[in-house]
């Protein structure tokens, strides 16, 4: 096949371009599109952070209204999660799942079209509560009760107008979106592997997203049900949380936590994909473990779905329930630990490339780790009683979102830009990308843990100049704005580089999964003819005749 | 067991398998530490291993990485230490003045140095790894040796975790044990909080009165403990009570009664602040714990229990206070405010802040907050009133009897 670069879009009319964008069902296409969304979103929730970050600068301020305040932080939450993280993962997910086990697109293409549509409208829903603005306050109809909107706040009585019904109704369609994509994902891995890819020889990443997909499946029920009961309480006399009429509000806690925290596991899984990736090739080292990898990431999949409640340690349960939570949170906690020792020894002899992926995978371990032990920090269910709903919660979980999924996500553009738009990223914008975003993470997040530790809870528009807390709010509010410069450095690395950088051919990184046996970018059909494999590396044995995996596996 | 490519020549393989592994860390340790500890663990019949290139390397750095570990775990236990000082912060919760406060310090402890451990052994790694193999300037473009896996060391670094999780878990279920079901003495003070949207309730009913806003206990004596038993109530959404140096934080959930208890050992003033978001101003919906002694905590009991002053000079402000609707929300015992939606502000005057702590109690905030609480509080729940300055004046002069 020719091997030079195929334009992304075919340069015709622009209407065209529209029109074949809109209607695609592609799955190059449809994860760029989902990328380039969640990127769209980044920006927007990052301009949402630095104002409440100035906000919290210092002690009793005043440069944003409490109301102002709580709609932020809520919509800073909600877009985090829904409109950023998921589809970001789901973009990689479906440009490269098929093309690393040799099949032409995903089992379902217009379901694939269907739900990335599906999460776009449920963006649009949300951020169209700011402008569709009340009678009720000053600051539009953006909902403002936190991203778990815990009943009764909810409520007719406690949240009138329809600030609440943007944030669940968005939510709610969003959900549709993720259930259609996960289906595509374990359709796709199960029955659409080429010729002797077995699932044990196929690469890390599909096996993330497996796992992924089937955590999707079952977790996204619970939150749409709630969602459901809650429409049904605020429109049609339902009383599900309406403590007045024999309701429970606990029981919403149980069913969005049921769904929270198998999401976060949804977040992170794929991440752990992007790394098992990357390392190997930047290490020059199979990954070591292959099947503890798997059976680990699966075991993580299954505990995540019990752990629930240690969001709920300060509600009141009684002791053994709440030891039984504990319990099952440092569990989880072992498979999470043997998947950092893998890759530690996948390291360990190798020959070590620090190119931009790799410096941001090699934080990532870093702060993983440290994300890792706050997390069983917070899983002592007595230092919960101090800790929870605190700034330290807060540092916590930034720093598995944006020192974990974030600094991957940042290695998988890195290392799959070239394959996307058959250019490379500058290396030296991104070593400044780097290390900027280094920097200002640690000033923001490392500093965000002592408030906590001091009494800070969280969600709060200002504070007391008494108790001591606003140097260290000072110092992550700076760092805020250094983690902003670091963004627009990347974005910036990206515009450039689609336009004039260095061509990247097939395989820029000599590595050894599918997708880099195909031109840069992928022709339309992926695959000429379609691939057989005869182990987990099929590039590393073609680039090895005499000393090939399947030999050792 | 181990896989490893074979194609090329011998100086670029290294045979790992793990045993290979701890006997080459073990013997490349450098000579002097061989003889030093050789015939204490026996180790100097281990000579054999690849330990050309790692002799002198692992000699130091085991040497360097235990006195690095000790500095570290040193700084670590006093700034611990130092942390605990309530000057950092009156809500600082490594300053614990109470029994559960206390537990939870010494669980939490224990727990941050088994985590500090974990971090120093993996980030040494971490470290170790990302200097040590670094691909070199000049170095060959030869692949180093491929190895696939190893089970042993997966079960090592499975079982060694699952038994710290076990004696984290055992340590952690006995506190939780300890401070939930700790049996009520029978001369423990109880007070109920209830929770409103952004005040807080007590009520005191083993004495007969209802105080608002900051909550009085008397001290416990460790050897005679009389701690005070908390019932937590909610009138409206979710909130929580949260102050640091004496206990960690419990949820006031409308339909789902909750308790606590402290026996703070000191006198003072203890400070925290709702910790469940409950609305637009969560943020000054705070908590001030007076601990007295005995007499001073009986004395106040005995105020609270007194009807509201009644003043004849200022029966202007108290008619006043009937017209423009006051009583509706608040409740003035001994007059017919009996008003549930708002403090209790029999004994207002005994108060130290207004508005749940968010300003102190003085007559020019006094009036301020009654012609607008916005001002001290945009959201609070008492809309502004229209008032005359008059009118205000004689309301404030009336509130300010009540002592």
């Amino acid at each position: 096949m020719a091997s030079e670069s195929i334009p992304l879009t075919i340069r015709t009319n622009p209407l065209a371009v529209v029109y074949e964008w809109l209607a695609t069902v592609d799955h190059k296409k449809i994860g760029i599109m989902y990328i380039v969304y969640a990127l769209l979103f980044l920006v927007v929730m990052g301009i949402e952070a630095i104002l409440m970050r100035i906000q919290l600068a210092h002690a009793n301020a005043t440069f944003l209204s409490p109301q102002l305040f709580n709609r932020l932080f809520t919509l800073h939450g909600t877009t985090g999660i829904f409109f950023v993280a998921m589809p970001i993962l789901f973009g990689f997910g479906n440009y490269l799942v098929p093309l690393m086990i040799g099949a032409r697109d995903m089992a379902f293409p217009r379901l694939n079209a269907f739900s990335f549509w599906m999460t776009a409208l449920g963006g649009f829903l949300l951020y169209g509560s700011v402008f569709a603005g009340g009678p009720l306050s000053q600051a539009g109809s953006a909902p403002d009760v936190g991203w778990f909107a815990y009943a009764p706040l909810t409520s007719p009585a406690f949240s009138p107008g329809h600030s609440t019904d943007y944030w669940t109704l968005s939510l709610l369609v969003a959900g549709v979106g993720s259930i259609g994509a996960a289906v595509n994902f374990v359709a796709t891995i199960l029955s659409m592997r080429c010729e002797g890819m077995t699932l044990g020889r196929m690469p890390l990443f599909a096996w993330m997203n497996l796992v992924m997909g089937g955590l999707v499946l079952v977790t996204i029920s619970p939150l749409t049900a709630a969602q459901i009961m809650l429409m049904i309480d605020r429109y049609i006399g339902g009383h599900f949380f309406d403590t007045d009429a024999g309701g429970s509000v606990v029981m919403w806690m149980h069913f969005f936590w049921i769904f929270g925290h198998p999401e976060v596991y949804v977040l992170i899984i794929p991440c752990f994909g992007f790394v098992s990736e990357i390392v190997p090739v930047f290490s020059r080292k199979a990954m070591f473990g292959y099947p503890a990898m798997v059976a680990a990431t699966v075991g993580i999949g299954f505990v995540s779905l019990g752990v629930w409640a240690h969001h709920m340690f300060t509600v009141g349960m009684p002791s053994y329930g709440n030891a039984f939570f504990v319990l099952t949170t440092m569990v989880v906690a072992v498979p999470t630990g043997i998947k950092i020792f893998n890759w530690l020894a996948t390291m360990w002899g190798g020959k070590i490339r620090f190119a931009t992926p790799m410096l941001f995978c090699i934080a990532f371990l870093f702060q993983f780790l440290i994300a890792g032990l706050t997390g069983i920090a917070l899983s002592i269910a007595p230092f919960n009683w101090q800790l929870g709903n605190s700034y330290f919660v807060v540092a916590h979980f930034h720093y598995v979102i944006v020192g974990g999924i974030l600094f991957t996500i940042f290695a998988a553009f890195y290392y799959w830009f070239p394959k996307m738009t058959g250019r490379m990223l500058s290396e030296k914008i991104g070593k400044w990308h780097f290390w900027l975003f280094v920097i200002g993470f640690h000033l923001t997040f490392d500093f965000m843990h002592i408030p906590g530790l001091l009494g800070m809870p969280r969600r709060v528009y200002t504070y007391e100049a008494n108790r001591g807390w606003e140097t260290w709010n000072m110092i992550s509010s700076i760092g805020a704005v250094v983690q902003a410069i670091a963004i627009l450095l990347f974005v910036y690395n990206m515009i450039e580089s689609y336009y004039k950088g260095a061509t990247a051919g097939n395989d820029p990184w000599d590595a050894w999964t599918l997708e880099w046996a195909t031109p840069s970018p992928p022709p339309h059909y992926n695959f000429a003819a379609v691939p057989a494999v005869q182990s987990r590396r099929p590039l590393w044995d073609i680039k090895h005749p005499e000393d090939p995996d399947w030999k050792y596996e | 067991m181990l896989q490893v490519a074979t194609k090329r020549d011998a100086s670029h393989i290294r045979v790992f398998t793990p045993r290979d592994t701890l006997r080459s860390f073990i013997s490349g340790t450098g000579a002097r530490f061989q003889v030093a500890t050789g015939s204490l663990f026996g180790l100097s019949a281990i000579r054999e291993g690849n330990q050309q290139v790692q002799k002198k390397a692992t000699g130091s750095w085991l040497r360097s990485s235990v006195q690095i570990f000790a500095a570290i775990l040193g700084t670590a236990t006093a700034a611990l230490a130092d942390s605990r000082s309530p000057a950092l912060s009156p809500t600082n919760i490594f300053s614990p003045d109470s029994t559960p406060a206390r537990s939870i310090f010494r669980l939490s402890r224990f727990g941050l140095e088994v985590e500090g451990a974990i971090f120093v052994v993996v980030f040494s790694l971490l470290a170790y790894v990302v200097v040590k193999f670094r691909q070199r300037q000049g170095d060959d473009d030869e692949e180093p040796a491929q190895v696939y896996g190893s089970n042993q060391m997966e079960l090592a670094w499975t079982v060694l975790p699952v038994l710290i999780v076990v004696v984290l878990f055992l340590s952690t279920a006995q506190v939780i044990h300890r401070v939930q079901d700790a049996k009520r003495p029978p001369d423990a003070i109880e007070v109920t909080a209830v929770g409103h949207q952004f005040w807080w309730e007590y009520r005191y009913a083993q004495y007969g009165f209802v105080a608002a806003n900051e909550l009085h206990v008397p001290v416990s004596d460790a050897a005679h403990p009389t701690p005070t038993f908390i019932a937590l109530l909610s009138s409206d959404v979710d909130h929580s009570f949260w102050v640091p140096r004496l206990a960690g934080k419990t949820d006031l959930i409308p339909n789902h009664p909750n308790s606590m208890w402290i026996d703070p050992q000191e006198t003072g003033l203890f400070l925290g602040q709702c910790a469940q978001y409950c609305g637009a101003q969560h943020a000054k919906m705070l908590l001030r714990v007076y601990v007295q002694s005995r007499a001073d905590f009986d004395s106040w009991v005995h105020n609270q229990q007194q009807p509201a002053v009644s003043d004849p000079s200022v029966a202007a402000g108290r008619a006043m206070f009937q017209a423009k609707l006051c009583f509706i929300c608040h409740t003035v015992r001994g007059t017919p405010a009996v008003g549930q939606v708002g403090p209790d502000l029999t004994h207002l005057m005994s108060r130290d802040t207004i508005g749940s702590g968010a300003v102190p109690n003085t007559p020019e905030n006094l009036r301020k907050w009654i012609r607008d609480p916005g001002t001290f509080k945009p959201g609070s729940l008492m809309p502004a009133q229209d008032l005359t300055d008059d009118q205000l004046n004689q309301i404030a002069a009336y509130l300010e009897t009540l002592r």
